[in-house]
């Protein structure tokens, strides 16, 4: 628009000083991101008990001051394996859907640019793979080859792979459908190019919401494997095994099945809530 | 006597995404009498739709009305409530939109859809609405006027609809009907018949109307008064034969202006070149599976054959769906051709762009319609400038810069875009820069696709210059695809007409007024002129217009 504006006096929100508006909801769901992942990182350090260890003379202690959230099954510290579990389940979670993610959005990406049967082949393998359960999938792998965190890094991947392909070429066909991508083509670029300069700049928004919702649910996908007994090995625990095998408190009502829970639920709600809220751009720039 | 209408110091603000308000109509104050048709015209962004859609008490999302009265048959719109305004809006104040296309429900039949006011307000009975839709499609001069009704929204053109819009807004007896740019996205040969039907209609049923429009001379047929808007501000108001004939403001003198034609001197290097730049012998495109005769099931362009000299340019018009733009995709090889040659400075090119070397490709490039698409939203200027002086220049970040600095300058935009995105851009801004990046690549063929519609009059005008000059200064040839005669002849050495795919006529500007094809002959005499009996004088061949327009 090529008018003269007129000024009057503006309501400021926070976080405008950047040119982008983030509002209070993201924010907060940010802060609890950004929380577990330091403890993530800096558990070994914080850990009142080692993990392994049976520090209570009870089982299914309550909270107490040496114990702030009771003690599991066998009387070790509860707050030490939940803050070691955040390394488990951060870890493992951001590293699947790290790669599948990379993998569907840019093979997404290819079959939307190339079309013809690279794209016919491509879409009719992974909606293949999209067809198994994918908690079976997971059970079966894990199953057959055994559990150990690459494997199950690698399992949780292949399993989101098809959704986030599906995502990026259907954000991509759209996107190859204009203008300047025909002029790219005629310039000569090469597909690379167009992926990566024309195509990704336009659909990075939805795919990062994407990626926050698939983290999600391989938050919660490895929870599950946990409590079945196929994730994370004991002495180890990330915060699905916590909750399955101190599953036998929950008559007691122990903190030591409380807490797991509440973790996951914290983490997977705020990412939920930051995705929502991602920090946007303000357009308006003419002050 | 107090006026129908009467708008008085109307202001209209909007909010930014960041909490800033804008005030987008600045205190403005009209009238309309009963019976009379005032033009509001202005170039986008002036405002004119915004005060159009107060009429019925209307602000889009995110702008409220602030300040001023808007008086319509004696309320207020401003201080009626939401359910009053319902109650004014299709029986007192109808609008009819720019794209009826997006208008109609698809998934209804049209008489459904015409009578469907009648119904919400309660005005009459659905038997007697429907014959009254019926006598209102005979007065639009809409064909078949007893079945048409029955017919879905994709089975009538593109004129029809529009025509059908305007008897959804009559049906409910309004005092005053909005008519929002109503014609701007139809051929010149259908649009005639449009502006006929809706000038006939409004004056026999003495109905008071708005008429928005950037074109001043479409607007000279209809209007009696016209309001000239700029900024959110009028500028200037007068009869209609006295702004067109005695115009004050400068804004206002521009607008004329831009409709003068400025004929081209002849180029003279014609003579001394023989080989032309580029040849094209009897070329088909066109999409779907080839068939067995190895032609593509829809041929848009059926064995089309023209030549461009070197320095010399040429025009190629024609109404949408005559295979132009395809014609274009042809030639840049974005749409391969099925048959032809295609011969380019000397040398054969591959039909698919891919089977072009760079340089060949470097040397003809193409400019899109649309800037909003053709270029990059998520990309600075620079960035979209760099791009081809890297690729095919392989210039390092230095160069780069200096070189961008001049197109820049070359274009006439000023420095300090460079960091702005696309989006943050007007209409003109964003043509130049698309142009620009055609320029950075050190083209000797400009292909330009309709590049001045989707631009107001005077901003094409300035845009026509501007290509005018850098032609002189670079020695670039052009072909300048559009569906505007006024645009072509001001900038082409020589015109091809296409009709139905074909190459009907070759003309040179200096024989426009004598086309021998009848085609040409109805495309040249519908194209309006700055007179405002214009209208009621043109005469055409009935014969040929039930031969040459799908209306």
């Amino acid at each position: 628009m090529t008018m003269t504006h007129s000024e009057t006096k503006s309501a400021r929100i926070s976080g405008t000083r950047l040119g982008y508006r983030f509002n209070i909801i993201g924010m907060f769901g940010l802060s609890i991101i950004l929380c577990w992942a330091l403890v993530a990182i800096f558990a070994p350090l914080i850990i009142p008990y080692p993990v392994g260890e049976i520090a209570d003379l009870d089982y299914f202690g309550p909270m107490s001051r040496d114990f702030w959230l009771g003690s599991d099954y066998l009387g070790r510290d509860m707050l030490s394996r939940i803050l070691m579990g955040a390394r488990y389940t951060v870890g493992i979670s951001l590293a699947a859907v790290t790669i599948a993610c990379f993998s569907g959005v840019v093979l997404g990406m290819i079959a939307a640019v190339a079309g013809g049967w690279l794209d016919t082949l491509l879409s009719r393998f992974l909606d293949a793979l999209n067809s198994i359960p994918s908690k079976l999938f997971g059970l079966v792998v894990v199953a057959a080859v055994g559990s150990s965190i690459p494997v199950l890094i690698l399992t949780l991947s292949v399993i989101y792979i098809p959704g986030a392909y599906r995502f990026a070429r259907a954000l991509a066909v759209n996107i190859n459908a204009m203008d300047f991508i025909t002029v790219a083509r005629i310039r000569g670029e090469s597909t690379l190019y167009l992926i990566r300069s024309e195509i990704l700049p336009n659909i990075i928004g939805p795919v990062l919401a994407d990626l926050g919702i698939r983290f999600v649910f391989i938050v919660l996908l490895l929870s599950g494997l946990s409590f079945l007994g196929l994730g994370v090995q004991p002495p180890y625990a990330d915060w699905g095994a916590l909750v399955r095998e101190n599953i036998g408190g929950l008559p007691f009502g122990a903190p030591a099945v409380m807490f797991p829970s509440l973790a996951i639920a914290s983490l997977t709600i705020s990412v939920n809530l930051l995705i929502d809220n991602l920090p946007q751009k303000i357009r308006d720039r003419s002050e | 006597m107090a006026n129908l209408v009467q708008i008085r110091d109307l202001k209209v603000e909007a909010t930014t995404d960041s909490g800033r308000r804008v005030e987008i109509i600045k205190g403005v104050s009209l009238d309309i009498s009963e019976g009379e048709i005032v033009a509001l015209i202005g170039e986008s962004g002036s405002g004119k739709t915004t005060i159009a859609l107060t009429l019925m008490g209307y602000a889009r999302p995110g702008c409220r009305i602030s300040g001023g009265s808007v008086s319509v048959a004696g309320k207020d719109m401003t201080t009626l409530s939401e359910k009053q305004r319902a109650r004014v809006r299709g029986t007192e104040v109808t609008y009819v939109p720019q794209s009826a296309a997006a208008a109609f429900n698809p998934a209804a039949t049209i008489m459904d859809q015409v009578i469907e006011v009648t119904r919400i307000h309660g005005l009459m009975a659905a038997d007697e609405a429907r014959a009254r839709a019926v006598d209102l499609f005979r007065a639009l001069s809409l064909p078949e006027p007893e079945t048409i009704g029955s017919r879905y929204p994709h089975q009538v053109s593109g004129g029809q609809l529009q025509r059908l819009s305007a008897a959804m807004a009559l049906i409910g007896d309004p005092k005053l009907v909005i008519f929002d740019e109503p014609t701007t996205a139809l051929d010149v040969t259908t649009q005639i018949e449009v502006l006929r039907a809706f000038k006939s209609v409004m004056k026999n049923g003495g109905i008071a109307g708005v008429y928005v429009s950037h074109d001043l001379a479409v607007v000279a047929q209809i209007a009696d008064h016209i309001v000239v808007l700029k900024g959110g501000e009028v500028q200037e108001v007068g009869t209609t034969k006295e702004i067109l004939s005695n115009a004050k403001h400068p804004y206002t003198r521009e607008l004329l202006s831009a409709f003068e034609p400025k004929p081209r001197e002849a180029a003279d290097t014609a003579e001394t070149a023989p080989a032309p730049l580029l040849k094209i012998e009897s070329l088909v495109a066109g999409y779907g599976p080839s068939q067995s005769d190895g032609l593509p099931l829809v041929r848009a362009v059926e064995h089309v054959s023209l030549k461009v000299e070197k320095g010399r340019n040429l025009g190629i018009i024609g109404e949408s769906g005559c295979g132009k733009s395809t014609l274009a995709r042809a030639i840049a090889g974005i749409l391969p051709a099925a048959v032809g040659k295609i011969v380019f400075d000397g040398k054969e090119l591959g039909r698919s762009a891919r089977e072009r070397s760079r340089d060949e490709l470097r040397e003809m490039q193409i400019v899109f319609q649309y800037a909003d698409t053709a270029l990059n939203p998520a990309k600075s200027v620079e960035d979209i400038l760099a791009r081809p002086l890297t690729f095919y220049h392989g210039m390092n970040a230095k160069a780069r810069s200096v070189r961008i600095d001049e197109l820049f300058d070359m274009v006439r935009l000023p420095r300090n875009l460079r960091h702005r995105r696309p989006g943050e851009l007007s209409g003109g801004q964003k043509q130049r820069v698309n142009f620009a990046r055609a320029l950075a690549a050190d083209p000797k063929l400009i292909l330009c696709d309709e590049i001045t519609s989707a631009l107001d009059t005077v901003v094409a005008a300035a845009v026509i210059e501007l290509l005018k000059e850098l032609q002189r200064e670079l020695g670039l040839s052009y072909i300048f695809i559009s569906h505007d005669l006024s645009v072509v002849e001001a900038i082409c050495d020589e015109i091809v007409v296409m009709y139905g795919g074909k190459k009907v006529e070759d003309i040179t500007p200096t024989k426009v007024n004598a086309p021998h094809h009848p085609y040409s002959q109805l495309l040249f005499s519908s194209v309006p002129k700055l007179d405002p009996a214009w209208l009621d004088g043109v005469e055409q061949d009935p014969e040929l217009v039930r031969a040459y327009c799908r209306r």
